[in-house]
This record gives structure tokens, C-alpha cells and sequence, in this order.
């Protein structure tokens, strides 16, 4: 389990490169770095249920991102905050 | 076609039933409960708030047992979260992924709600979209863009407008539209 405060990486993977799947993950924010806002709740995997698979539970977060680096571009200081699986985030 | 429409709807629904899936009672009550769902709701939420720091308490903890205890029926809906704008921080939120909404207090989304250029904008381009709305933020506000992604719902808490320190709870809520609940807008007197 993440704790609040947590350093984070998104993942920078792209299974739809590999094939039909259905990602909860936005591209914009694939191996991006950002910080655990809290733990909310534990979710059945939405890339299972998509296929009406058995869908076992995951952690899903909030994390939040800067906005200027993701685009390199924006007001410094403004932020992202994200709902995301726990199974795609490793420490950064 | 409108009666093609009904007849796949009734076939639909008859199927559904047979199957033991559902009851024509329970289709009823979501379609009251669907019907329901508007603005209203999420800004009766919003004026208890403002006038009830206790209560203001609760939907920032819990949104779902919050709307509940108004009597908004919650039962089958997504949870829902509360985000509470300050002097410091705005809220907007986008589902950039589909539309995703939180039906239960805000009712339909508006139709721009759905837009390719809402979604990709509110994300990239926050203060431009926001400056489209009339909503002028100070360089000093934080704006936080609440992406909706997966399994929660997102509404805003906006700012109390100054000089409404004597007003009910009636007067308040019908001083906040579904633009200050997603964040485009701020309440205005």
C-alpha cells in the first residue's frame, strides 16, 4: 500500500500497442512523477471487467502532478490530481 | 421510428424481467431516481455547507453519505468525492477519458461536458478554458484540474460569495449552477 505523500512514477507502458485492452490510465501522464494524495478505496480492475472477466480488487489512488511539465506549457504551481491503480505506479 | 424505439424498449425491459435480471418496480424506481438528479441537488449539498461547518465536514469525508442525508438517493451510484475550492486552490474537473459524472447530484452534464475540445483543454489548458467561461483567476489561485478516471465521481465545493452572511439555506442554493459544481464557474451574488 502507498502511503499519502509518496513519491510515484506512472508506468510509461502502452498495452494498446500490444493489443485490444482498455487502459483507466491517461497517455498524457505515462511515466510521469507525481505524489500520492491518499489511498481511496480498493476498485475491481477496470482492464478485466472491460472484458468481462473476473476482476480482482486494486488499490486506486489520487496522485497529483504538476501541470507545466506534463506540456511544458501552463502557469507554474498548477496541478493535476488523477485517479490511478495501484498496478501502475512504482516508486520513483 | 419512435415506435420501433418502444418495442425494443419494451422488449428490452420484458426480457430483462423474465430473466429474473430485474423488476418492472425497479425500473420504475431508477427511472424516478434518474429524473430526480439535477443541479438542485448538488446545490442544496452546497448551501448546508456553507452554513454548517459539521455538515460541511461530512461531504468533504464522505460525498455519497453526505447527499444521503439530504435525501438524495445514492443507491447503484459511482462513490462520490467533494473537492473544496479555497482563496488558494480552484478545482475544475474533466474526465478525459469518457465523461465520466456525477449524475447522482448534478443530473445530465452539460453538453460541452463531453466535448473532445472541453476534455483535452481542461487539461492542458486550464486558465485559457476557464478565461472562456468569464472565470478570471489571480496568478496567486492554485488551479487543480481533477481528472475523473476510474471509479469515483467528482463535485465541487465553490467559494461562499461576500455579503451573504444572512442568508438562508434556500436563498444560497439558488445561487449556485452546475458550472460552479464542475469548476468553470464561480458562484456569483
Amino acid at each position: 500500500m502507498l502511503a499519502a505523500g509518496a513519491r510515484v512514477r506512472v508506468r510509461d507502458d502502452w498495452p494498446e500497442t500490444r493489443g485490444p485492452c482498455h487502459v483507466r490510465t491517461p497517455h498524457y501522464l505515462r511515466g510521469r512523477t507525481g505524489v500520492v494524495v491518499r489511498h481511496l478505496g480498493d476498485f475491481p480492475n477496470p482492464e478485466d471487467l472491460a472484458f468481462a472477466r473476473p476482476a480482482e480488487r486494486r488499490p486506486l489512488y489520487h496522485v497529483r502532478f504538476e501541470q507545466e511539465p506534463i506540456w511544458r506549457e501552463g502557469h507554474a504551481g498548477d496541478e493535476v490530481q488523477v485517479e490511478i491503480f495501484g498496478h501502475w505506479l512504482e516508486e520513483a | 421510428m419512435q415506435d420501433a424505439d418502444e418495442r425494443l424498449l419494451r422488449a428490452v425491459m420484458a426480457l430483462l424481467t423474465a430473466k429474473g435480471i430485474t423488476s418492472a418496480e425497479e425500473i420504475a424506481e431508477r427511472v424516478r431516481v434518474t429524473d430526480a438528479a439535477s443541479p438542485g441537488q448538488g446545490a442544496r449539498m452546497v448551501a448546508r455547507a456553507w452554513r454548517d461547518p459539521g455538515y460541511r465536514a461530512l461531504m468533504l469525508q464522505d460525498g455519497t453519505r453526505a447527499a444521503e442525508a439530504l435525501g438524495i438517493p445514492m443507491r447503484g451510484a459511482p462513490p462520490l468525492g467533494v473537492l473544496e475550492n479555497t482563496p488558494e486552490v480552484h478545482h475544475l474537473v474533466v474526465c478525459t477519458l469518457c465523461s465520466c459524472y456525477p449524475r447522482a447530484v448534478l443530473g445530465y452534464p452539460p453538453f460541452w461536458f463531453k466535448s473532445a475540445a472541453y476534455r483535452a483543454r481542461a487539461v492542458r489548458d486550464p486558465r485559457g478554458l476557464l478565461a472562456e467561461f468569464g472565470t478570471h483567476l489571480p496568478e496567486s489561485v492554485r488551479v487543480r484540474v481533477v481528472d475523473s478516471t476510474a471509479d469515483y465521481r467528482w463535485m465541487v465545493l465553490p467559494l461562499r460569495p461576500a455579503g451573504t452572511d444572512e442568508w438562508d439555506e434556500e436563498r444560497l442554493a439558488a445561487i449556485v449552477r452546475e458550472g460552479d459544481m464542475i469548476g468553470v464557474t464561480q458562484v456569483a451574488p
